[in-house]
Order: structure tokens, then C-alpha cells, then sequence
């Protein structure tokens, strides 16, 4: 590349042999490369360029700073195939995008938008139109270079001297030695005689066109080195490591937040979370209806804290338990019996025992290893529990009673009231007297 | 026949008789080469340039610093908002892809109707393009909050195993622009290789003879290769011309396509091309004024030059002046409340003084162009050109943000009102602007000189 600039500025009237002297000390041996005539104008130039194409040469051309009209016809150049080039990648490119868009949206990634066909040709022109006008102008320009053999940084005609010219207001002929018809000495007579203004012959090295050896080097080095990140990434997807992996872009994986009991300094208690303002109810668990939810409630003059509230400080002797069912569980006693017998068997009947005599299967075995920390279970027929309100025995289960833990998490308020309702019915079994006995078999009793 | 009344540098006279010459001043082959080259090889510039290039770079460091600032800490450094999520970063986008659309036009569209003064004007106008499509391609690249992560844009495989939605207006936007963008520096560089090879050729340096010998690509000016070359050219022309019109039609689809009261019209591919043209037009217009004066080039670019785009502003300026007289009567006509209220609100509310100004920019001001005075005059046409792109640039705003701001349900209305970083941002991508288009200035050709050469009087050999 760097040869090119070199004899165009090498003084005139040199025919550059300071430059062929150079080139010898450098490379060895010059050898005729070819031939540079100049001409005065245009049309001169296009006269001989006729004559040059009758004489029957074949490795020459024309050079001029503009395209000059009829020049193709004058040298007799076939018209290029360029065209065929651009068709062809521009039909490529209508294919492709139509290839490319029916298979990523229609085969691989079919995603319903708007109830749209996943394969509409109308959505799809705009980027057929883009592909076709890509293609086709990549294979324009890059047919174009490809053509006319460009980039070609050597070559013997920048050797002349008076090249330079060629870029302004130069026009030339140029003729190659391997042209089987060059001939020093006859080929310099036919330009003069075509009225060349100068004729310079121009000599090469035979060692070749090469690239200068600092450019060589400095490219080697240049992509060496451009090697070493993909290797890097390539070398890490493959190696193991137990260091968590590189996470350069967070996204919104870390943000700044308050975490559950972080201190802040904003508010005066230092604590990042906010306490509920006090009386807030958590919702679902407003449970107005103090009969249905708590089964009892506050005497008159205990404080006017809601009717339905546990609020802390309550004793027993506060309470107030209610003896009938609520009105929502009297309402479907027949189907909560049922419904508290299974009840009743899963939870209670562990300790209680399927008949509430406190000799449940946790117990039997609790005895039978004589573990000191037991504690029978409360059989459900002693006259204590059986003189309690339902409202009693339900807050029993809802929070549990000296070793019996609170099933509230685990039984629903209306399963909490099928149990007391079957527990009632388990206590009147095994307490019954005649009068339960209905009339008509009364008398088979003894 | 010559008019004896005529100054020697005035081709703007219309004689019947003769054809109007397309450079003065007994220009030949090598004073054609002389004036275009010795901008690109000047040792030093004046203090102008300096003073301009110290201003224009510093709003670009800015630029890029805001950039910066903007992904670290995120887009809510702008004014957008939800309902206006698109502002300025769309508004400056369409901006400046509707900027380059007159280089593409110059370069391609003039070239294909054989309208040979193109030949002075078109390097300008094609690095303008890629500068402001440079300009433009960073704005939707950054407005998408995470930058890092804009591969996704393109239909690539990924380990997530999905792919873009073809049906979208936004995905043909990035094939649009991305080729355009691609087609346009082809085109520009492909132009130039002549007339790199020219500055290589003439370079004092070797620094000069390496850098411009690398991009001439060793260019012989053979005829072999001239007969490529301008097929290849005229290849590239041809493709360029539908393309520019694809391109801000699809930007315009963006819009359309949707159903924002406003935005919902089918007038809006044409108007947006035109818009385009306009603006592109007068952003040449601006820049070649004190270019041509600064850097000697008035005999190549003459008062006919700027006579002949002058007269294609006020053109589009009409074309655009009935857009918006047909999308008033197409909102009164369509009957559609929603459409009347945006247009109503465009006209009177709360950006109302954008409305007006656009009016007057746009289509009011470029109405001086039916004054011949006006039309040769440099500094009218160049306050007229500043004033259509500042235009141009609220008629973006307008149609985004005040039809954003009010959609259909007033419980979803909001203002948007632009940040500090929003306005710097704007300036930036001028400063970014300019920086390149100096820099052009100060080392490629500026004037297609292998062009020049064949529209010269002697020039077809």
C-alpha cells in the first residue's frame, strides 16, 4: 500500500529510478511491468484507446479522474454482470425474509398478538422490502469491489511518475508486459504515434507484492490480541468454579429496600417496619359476630373494647359464655352432626378417645410407657364439662386448655362448632337416661 | 447569446435560450480538484472552525456523559411519564432520520432524474444522512432503559428460545433504519472513492498518503473500473430512492398503527416523508450557506444551487401546509370525537404555543421563498432554513407528546414537561452533529469532484 504513494511523488523526469534503486537494494531484480502513456484530453484518449483495442491487445486499460463517455465502446468492454448480481441477492433477500418471518413467528415462536395470524404476508412486506433493498445494495457494493478487483493497493501504474495526475486532469493508457503483444520499444512507438504526451515504463520487483513488514507484524500482533476476550469467555464457560458467578449487569436484582426488622432512622422507634396502628384489624379477621366466632362475650362494665375483640387482660371472669349454638350452626344441625363426627375422630379422638372418655391411643400408649409428663386427657363425660356452655367448650378448642394445645389454625370456626355440637351428642350417649329412650322401645328396656 | 446585465457569478437568470451553468467561473479539471482539495488539506483552519468545533465537541462530551449518567441511573432522568412514555427521545429520533432524508434524496433521487446540479450538493447532503442517522440511531437505542440488553432487538438465537414479533411496527423500525443507515454510508462511500483517491494522490504527508491511501482501496480510476463503479452507483440509487421512502414511512407507522387519537391516520406515511424531505432540505440548506462561504466553495455551489433547493423547500413546505389542513378536515369529517378532541387540543391546549410555532415555521415563514430576492438571498434563506427545522423538529413533539398526553380517558391524562438532561440531550445531539459534520469538513472531500468534472462545460470527453 505504502509503494503506491512513493513514486507518485518521486520527482519528474526521474522515470523513477531513485525509486528502482530503492526497490533493487530492497527486493533484487526489476523487471518491466508495463507501460503508462499520457494523453492530452478526453477525446485523444478515447481515439487511441480505439486503436489500442483494434491492435489487438488485451491486458491494457484507460485511466481518467471521471468516467468518460463511450469509453466502453471505444475499448470494447463487455457490459458487467453486476446487474445479474443484484437481482439475485435482492430475491435472495425477499426469500429469506419471508423464510426467516414465517419460521420465528409462525413455526418456532408462534405468540398469539391480538388474535393476529401468526403468517400474514402484509405485516411482513415492510421487512421484506428492507431485506430486498439490504441485500441487493450489499451485492451492489460488494459486486462492485469484487469487479473491479478492489482494494488492489499495488500495482505497476503507480510506479509512474506522473500517475498522480490521473485523480486531477491525467488521462492515461496503460499496457501490461504480460500482454502478448508488448513490446518495449514498438508498443512506447504506437503511443507516441496515438499522440502520447509521455510514455513511462514502469518496472516491479520480482519478489512480489507483499505487505511492508511493520504492517505484517503490527496485524499479527493487532489480532492476536483481538483473540483474547473470545478465548476468555470461552475459557470461563468451561471451567468450574465455585466463586458465585460474574453478575456485571444487575438489572433490578438489587435494590435499595428496607428489610423485615432492619433499622431506619427515619422514624423515631429506629425500627424500618411500621407497627400496626393500634385497634387495626388484620383483614378477615374483623369476626364481629362475637356468638359465632368467640362463643362468649364481655360482661356489661368490662370495658367497651368491641364486642368481638380478645383484647389482652380479659379473665374468665369477664366472659360471659354463651349456652345456645349460633344461629348460622342451628340452622344445619343434621349435616354438622356428621360433619363433627369426622371432625371430632381426626383431632380429638387422638387423646379424647372415640367415645370422649379421655383413652385415646396417645394416651394408651402414653401410660403404657409410664411417661411422667403425661397428663390423662380430660374425659369429655365429667359433670365439669358437661355443665359447660357450648360457647365454653368451643373457646376450648379455639385456644386450647392445659396441656391441650389451640386448634384454631388447624379447624375452621364452623368445624369448631360441629365438633361442640357432636361432643354434646357423645356426652348424651353415654349419660342417657330412660327418657331418651324413644316411647315405643321404651318398654324392652329393663 | 449572453445578457450583458447579468453579474458574472449570477447563473440564477431563467433563459429559454441557453442552459444555465452549473459551475462559474471558467472552472477546469484541476481548479475543480484545487478547490474542493485544498479544504481537506489546509494545515490550519480558521479560529472560526476552531471556536465552532471547541463548542460543538464539548455538547458532544456532554452528550455522552448524559448518556452515561442515563443508563447508570436509568430513563427516569427524562420528563417522560406514563401516559407520555415517548417524548423527546422519539421526538429526536424522528428528528434527525427525517434530517438525513434529503442527502439520501440528493444523492439518489435528483441522480436518477439526471438533474445534474445534484453533482455539487450531494457529498454534503450524504454525509449530513449518516451523520444524522448516526445522530438518530442512539435515541431509541438508549430510550429503551436497558441498554445493555438492545441485541434483543434483533431476531438472533438465544438461549431464552423466543423470537421478535414480525407484526410489529417497532421491529420493522429497526430493519428500516438499521438498513438505511447501512445503504446510506455505502452509497456516500462509494461515492467518494475517486475522491479519496484524489486526496491520496495530492497528500504532502505519509501519515495523509497511508490514511487516505487505505480508504481510496487503491482506486486507478481505470475504466474498467468506472464502468463498474457507476453501475454499482446507479444500483445504489436506485435502491436508495424507495428505500427513503420506506424508511420515515415506517417511522410513521409507528404511529399510525397504533390507535392514539391523533396518531390513528393513514395521511401519515406521505406526510412524514415530505416532513422528512423538509426538514433534510433545510438542514442542507443550513449548513451549505456559511460553508460555502467559509471554505471557497461558492463558485461549485452556486446561487442556482441554493436557488434550486430553496424552491424544493417551498414546495414541500406546501405539501406539508396541506398535511395539516387534511388531518384537521380528516378529524372533523371522521366524526370521531376522540380525533376532533386531539386535534382541538393540539390547536388549544396545553401545547398550543408548539402548535402555532410549528404553523409559522413551517408553513407560514418558507411562503418568502415565491421572492426571487429570497431565494439568492444567503442569510434569509438561512434564518428560514434555522426556523423550518426548529419547526420541524415541534411538529415531532406536537404529533408525540400532546396526543400522548390526552388519549381517550381524561383519568389517564398527564403532562409531560421536559428535564434539564432532556434539553442538554437535544443540544448534545447537535453538538454530536456538527462535530462530524466539521470534521468532515476539515478532511474528506466536500464536493463529489469526479462529479463536477463531467457536468463541466467541456466535461463530456
Amino acid at each position: 500500500m505504502a509503494d503506491a504513494p512513493k513514486t507518485a511523488a518521486a520527482p519528474e523526469g526521474t522515470d523513477g529510478q531513485g525509486t528502482d534503486r530503492r526497490l533493487v537494494a530492497k527486493h533484487g531484480r526489476l523487471v518491466v511491468a508495463g507501460l503508462l502513456a499520457e494523453f492530452p484530453s478526453a477525446e485523444t484518449l478515447k481515439a487511441a484507446a480505439a486503436r489500442v483495442r483494434d491492435e489487438g491487445f488485451t491486458r491494457w486499460d484507460v485511466h481518467s479522474p471521471f468516467p468518460i463517455h463511450g469509453i466502453e465502446q471505444a475499448m470494447g468492454i463487455r457490459p458487467t454482470p453486476l446487474p445479474w448480481l443484484v437481482l439475485a441477492a435482492g430475491i435472495a433477500g425477499g426469500v429469506a425474509a419471508i423464510a426467516m418471518q414465517w419460521w420465528m413467528n409462525a413455526v418456532a415462536y408462534p405468540l398469539v398478538i391480538s388474535g393476529k395470524p401468526f403468517f400474514s404476508l402484509p405485516a411482513n412486506i415492510p421487512v421484506v422490502f428492507e431485506l430486498v433493498v439490504l441485500f441487493a445494495a450489499l451485492a451492489a457494493f460488494g459486486g462492485a469491489m469484487a469487479l473491479s478487483r478492489l482494494p488492489q493497493f499495488s500495482h505497476f501504474v503507480f510506479r509512474a511518475s506522473a500517475f498522480g495526475r490521473v485523480t486531477t486532469d491525467g488521462f492515461f493508457i496503460s499496457i501490461e508486459a504480460a500482454d502478448a503483444k508488448f513490446d518495449e520499444s514498438a508498443t512506447r512507438e504506437l503511443m507516441e504515434s496515438l499522440g502520447a504526451r509521455g510514455v513511462e515504463i514502469c518496472r516491479e520487483s520480482t519478489g512480489g507484492r507483499h505487505l511492508p513488514k511493520a504492517l505484517t507484524w503490527g496485524l499479527v500482533v493487532v489480532g492476536a490480541l483481538a483473540l483474547l476476550p473470545p478465548l476468555g469467555i470461552a475459557a470461563a464457560r468451561h471451567r468450574k468454579s465455585e466463586k458465585p458467578r460474574l453478575h456485571p449487569i444487575q438489572d433490578m436484582d438489587f435494590q435499595p429496600k428496607y428489610k423485615a426488622q432492619a433499622h431506619s432512622a427515619l422514624f423515631p422507634d429506629g425500627r424500618a417496619m411500621r407497627p400496626p396502628v393500634p385497634g387495626t384489624i388484620a383483614v378477615g379477621n374483623l369476626n364481629a359476630d362475637a356468638h359465632y366466632y368467640l362463643g362468649y362475650r364481655l360482661k356489661q362494665g368490662t370495658g367497651d373494647r368491641g364486642q368481638g375483640t380478645e383484647a389482652k387482660g380479659q379473665t374468665e371472669d369477664d366472659r360471659e359464655y354463651f349456652t345456645t349454638f349460633p344461629p348460622q350452626v342451628e340452622a344445619k344441625m343434621r349435616e354438622l352432626m356428621d360433619r363433627g363426627q369426622g371432625r371430632f375422630n381426626i383431632y380429638c379422638a387422638p387423646c379424647h378417645g372415640l367415645v370422649g372418655e379421655g383413652d385415646g391411643m396417645t394416651s394408651v400408649r402414653a401410660l403404657e410407657r409410664r411417661d411422667p409428663e403425661w397428663q390423662v386427657p380430660t374425659s369429655l363425660h365429667k359433670p365439669a364439662v358437661r355443665g359447660q356452655p357450648v360457647g365454653r367448650l368451643f373457646n376450648t378448642i379455639t385456644h386450647g386448655l392445659g396441656k391441650m394445645p389451640s386448634y384454631a389454625a388447624q379447624i375452621p370456626v364452623e368445624d369448631r362448632w360441629a365438633i361442640v355440637l357432636y361432643v354434646r351428642a357423645l356426652e348424651r350417649s353415654q349419660n342417657a337416661g330412660s327418657e331418651d329412650v324413644p316411647e315405643d322401645i321404651r318398654p324392652q328396656l329393663r | 447569446m449572453s445578457t450583458p446585465d447579468l453579474p458574472a457569478d449570477d447563473n440564477t437568470a431563467n433563459d429559454p435560450t441557453r442552459r444555465a451553468p452549473l459551475v462559474i467561473g471558467r472552472q477546469d479539471y484541476a481548479s475543480v480538484t484545487e478547490t474542493v482539495a485544498k479544504v481537506a488539506e489546509r494545515r490550519t483552519c480558521s479560529p472560526l472552525w476552531y471556536g465552532a468545533f471547541l463548542v460543538s465537541s464539548a455538547l458532544t462530551g456532554v452528550f455522552f456523559l448524559l448518556i452515561g449518567y442515563l443508563i447508570v441511573t436509568g430513563v427516569g432522568v427524562w420528563g417522560n411519564n406514563i401516559p407520555a412514555a415517548w417524548a423527546f427521545d422519539i421526538v429526536n429520533f424522528v428528528f434527525w432520520i427525517g434530517i438525513g432524508h434529503a442527502g439520501t434524496l440528493i444523492s439518489a433521487i435528483l441522480f436518477l432524474f439526471r438533474q445534474k446540479w445534484r453533482t455539487s450538493i450531494n457529498r454534503f447532503a450524504e454525509a449530513m444522512t449518516v451523520f444524522a442517522v448516526a445522530c438518530a440511531g442512539i435515541f431509541p437505542a438508549i430510550h429503551i432503559g436497558r441498554v445493555w440488553v438492545v441485541y434483543w432487538l434483533a431476531p438472533y438465537p438465544n438461549q431464552m428460545q423466543i423470537w421478535p414479533n414480525f407484526r410489529s411496527p417497532l421491529l420493522w423500525d429497526v430493519f428500516a433504519v438499521s438498513t438505511y443507515a447501512t445503504v446510506s454510508v455505502m452509497f456516500w462511500y462509494l461515492g467518494m472513492i475517486p475522491d479519496l483517491a484524489t486526496l491520496r494522490d495530492r497528500a504532502g504527508t505519509k501519515l495523509r498518503r497511508l490514511a487516505y491511501g487505505a480508504f481510496a482501496l487503491g482506486w486507478r480510476g481505470s475504466a474498467r473500473q468506472w464502468h463498474v463503479y457507476e453501475r454499482a452507483y446507479l444500483f445504489l440509487a436506485a435502491l436508495a430512492t424507495p428505500l427513503v421512502l420506506s424508511v420515515h414511512s415506517v417511522v410513521s407507522f409507528d404511529f399510525a398503527v397504533s390507535q392514539v387519537p391523533g396518531w390513528h391516520t393513514t395521511i401519515f406515511p406521505p406526510y412524514f416523508v415530505v416532513g422528512a424531505i423538509f426538514s433534510g432540505f433545510a438542514m442542507v440548506i443550513m449548513l451549505m450557506v456559511p460553508a460555502r462561504e467559509f471554505f471557497g466553495l461558492k463558485n461549485l455551489v452556486t446561487a442556482r444551487h441554493l436557488e434550486n433547493m430553496n424552491k424544493i423547500l417551498l414546495a414541500t413546505s406546501c405539501i406539508i401546509g396541506y398535511s395539516y389542513v387534511m388531518e384537521l378536515f380528516i378529524a372533523w369529517y371522521s366524526g370521531n370525537p376522540y380525533e376532533r378532541f386531539a386535534f382541538m387540543n393540539r390547536a388549544f391546549g396545553p401545547y398550543a404555543p408548539a402548535y402555532w410555532t410549528m404553523i409559522t415555521c413551517n408553513v407560514v415563514v418558507p411562503q418568502l421563498m415565491w421572492i426571487k430576492k429570497c431565494r439568492v438571498t444567503p442569510w434569509i434563506m438561512f434564518v428560514v432554513a434555522v426556523l423550518v427545522n426548529v419547526g420541524m423538529w415541534l411538529e415531532r413533539f406536537v404529533i408525540i407528546v400532546s396526543s400522548l398526553s390526552r388519549d381517550f380517558l381524561p383519568s389517564s391524562w398527564g403532562l409531560f414537561v421536559p428535564t434539564k438532561i432532556d434539553v442538554l440531550m437535544l443540544m448534545g445531539s447537535f453538538g454530536m452533529f456538527f462535530t462530524l459534520f466539521l470534521l468532515f469538513c476539515r478532511f474528506l472531500p466536500i464536493v463529489a469532484m469526479a462529479e463536477v468534472k463531467q457536468v463541466l462545460p467541456h466535461g463530456e470527453g
